[in-house]
């Protein structure tokens, strides 16, 4: 006790003892709090307790430990395994800090974490599924299939992310993304689910048929070379004009100055 | 003469450079209180002074005008011999074929620009030269004569003796404006009030013409819908239309169907029955100046305007939340069919679309209205 006694205005001593209290507190909670929350889930697959561990590291802080939602996330009871699929397969969840709109970003998970996390989320309650290949891959369609599917694209999609699909601007900082280099896959689980501020554009509206269209569409959209040189985003009136005014008066300017310069002279 | 502007005054010339015609020159000094500053005089070029300079630059103007017809014959061979479908994929990813045309065109240009430029700034003869202003205005006499000419044509016409016939020529040539008149106010229908309700101010909506989605002409059932969901729709019949009134039809008659969470929605006491369980449908084009809008935010429902930003709450009978258009937009009423497909109640209840000079404004719906 003397080794105790004759330290105890040392330094360190208030910190350990913290520690040590703490420590003591949560080992006798451990042993007499009632054990932890009943999952309503009932899913006895190793996949959906894979999936369950992963969520309960990294998305139960917002969305709630059994997925019940709360301030900063909604309930995912009912999003399905699509809306997983799509949220964390492009990078979006979990999200790294909060903000008008989830951007995307690289994905941390890889493709067996994200089907373990999609068979989880979607045990808590049925919702659209991660669609088969059949169902969004464009392969092999027809020239008139791809025009069709543009005119869908126009009609449906244009709205919000430009005839070209370069994306564009919501209120108050939220965007419709550009598609250009998302998967098929994505796009179909997106039109399906609703993610954020998107409508919903569902199965019996837009069919399986369509989407494979308008994912044609544009992916040949994609591999066209610009016929007039630079395509500038292809965003429209306000890049072509940004680009007139400043690089094209900009050379204008340039050569009037040295036609005026004196540069001829000593 | 009084009214002479005389610039440029040298004080080496100063005698000579009295106009004609005009005075003492203290009238002059009056008027130009200023000292004539006289010409700056350049300091001499390097291509004067160096021979050799100048003959380098000489060369160079030659080399410049001579790749012009290489240019040329560059541009001719590219447009036969580059293949059409040919890209570019470093960088640009272009065609490869206009982007050679451009740049052997816009360099053979640009050589001549160049060229030329440089001739006229080294080569070409340096001296200044001082030209006067002088007075615009013609001679007394001159002026004279023109108004005797005038006169005498007048005379010679014989209209000051014979005074109708300048009258009726006129009236002849006036009543000319009658023909053109007419023709050009029948350019269209004139827009009396029948003929406004006729046209501008009706759809093809009508009491159980089915809400079907655009290009497919999918008829839509309330089970199809899912809460957040939206659909760019048309009605049934515009798929009879062909040409021009297509295309009129489809302008004033297209539609956005939205379903929302019921208990998201405000719906007044007059407008209960114009939705099937929290699906609504809206007109699709905006009432500030007609731009067809579909973004549509499904969480904040609100539906905005690409072209000027207006913001409409779908959630609340299509007022506007921001923006310049100054009416809500209009709501079409909806239920269902004995199939169960959704199908108008009637038309829209007030004109689609952007304001026009002779528009009611004052049925539309504003907050606070049942």
């Amino acid at each position: 006790m003397k080794f105790l006694s004759s330290r105890r205005r040392h330094r360190a001593a208030k910190p350990l003892l913290l520690l040590a209290a703490l420590f003591l507190i949560g080992a006798g909670y451990s042993v007499v709090a009632p054990a932890t929350q009943v999952s309503a889930d009932g899913g006895t697959s190793t996949q959906v307790e894979e999936g369950k561990d992963l969520f309960a590291v990294s998305c139960s802080s917002c969305h709630g430990l059994n997925g019940e939602g709360g301030s900063q996330g909604p309930p995912l009871a009912g999003v399905g395994a699509a809306s997983v699929d799509f949220q964390v397969g492009t990078g979006r969840m979990p999200l790294a800090k909060p903000g008008e709109q989830a951007p995307r970003k690289e994905v941390i998970y890889t493709d067996d974490e994200i089907t373990a996390l999609a068979a989880y989320v979607s045990s808590m309650g049925p919702g659209p599924d991660i669609p088969s290949e059949a169902q969004y891959d464009p392969a092999g369609l027809t020239a008139e299939e791809l025009a069709r599917g543009g005119e869908l694209f126009r009609t449906n999609c244009s709205a919000c992310h430009n005839v070209s699909g370069n994306g564009g601007a919501l209120p108050e900082g939220k965007y419709a993304p550009a598609l250009h280099g998302v998967e098929p896959v994505h796009i179909y689980e997106a039109l399906r689910t609703g993610p954020q501020q998107m409508p919903v554009f569902s199965k019996n509206t837009v069919t399986d048929q369509d989407v494979r269209e308008m994912i044609g569409y544009l992916k040949s959209l994609n591999s066209q070379p610009e016929f007039g040189g630079l395509g500038l985003g292809g965003v429209g009136p306000v890049a072509e004009g940004l680009w007139t005014w400043v690089v094209g008066m900009g050379v204008l300017v340039g050569f009037a100055l040295w036609i005026a310069s004196r540069g001829a002279r000593k | 003469m009084s009214e002479l502007k005389v610039h440029g005054r040298s004080t080496a010339d100063s005698d000579e450079l009295v106009p004609q015609g005009a005075n003492p020159s203290v009238e002059i000094a009056e008027r130009y209180p200023v000292d004539d500053p006289g010409v700056e005089h350049e300091p001499p070029r390097y291509t004067d002074s160096d021979e050799a300079a100048g003959n380098r630059v000489y060369r160079r103007i030659l080399v410049l005008f001579a790749m012009v017809p290489v240019l040329a014959i560059a541009f001719v061979v590219v447009y036969f011999a580059v293949p059409r479908n040919l890209t570019i994929d470093f960088l640009l990813d272009s065609n490869a074929q206009h982007v050679l045309l451009g740049v052997t065109l816009g360099l053979a240009i640009l050589f001549i620009g160049i060229g030329a430029e440089s001739w006229a700034r080294n080569l070409m003869s340096d001296t200044e030269h001082t030209e006067q202003r002088h007075a615009i205005a013609s001679t007394e006499e001159t002026r004279e004569e023109a108004v005797e000419i005038v006169q005498e044509g007048i005379d010679d016409s014989n209209i000051t003796r014979r005074k109708l016939i300048g009258g009726s020529l006129l009236g002849a040539i006036g009543i000319l404006v009658i023909p053109a008149l007419v023709t050009l106010a029948d350019l269209g229908p004139w827009p009396t009030k029948s003929m406004r309700a006729k046209t501008i101010e009706r759809t093809i909506w009508a009491e159980g013409v089915r809400l079907v989605n655009d290009v497919t002409y999918a008829p839509i059932k309330p089970e199809d819908l899912e809460i957040g969901q939206l659909v760019n729709a048309q009605p049934a019949n515009l798929e009879e239309l062909e040409g021009t009134e297509f295309i009129t039809e489809k302008a004033k008659a297209s539609i956005i169907i939205v379903r929302m969470a019921p208990s998201a929605i405000k719906i007044p006491a007059s407008r209960q029955d114009w939705q099937v369980g929290g699906i609504l449908s809206y007109s699709k084009i905006c009432t500030h100046v007609g731009c067809p809008i579909s973004l549509w935010e499904q969480q904040t429902h609100h539906l905005l305007c690409p072209c000027h930003q207006s913001t409409f709450d779908l959630a609340n009978s299509g007022l506007v939340v921001f923006g310049p258009a100054a009416r809500s937009l209009p709501q079409l009423p909806i239920t269902v069919d004995s199939e169960g497909y959704l199908i108008a109640r009637s038309d829209f209840t007030e004109p689609v679309g952007p304001s026009y000079f002779e528009r009611d404004s004052r049925g539309f719906f504003k907050e606070g209205d049942n």
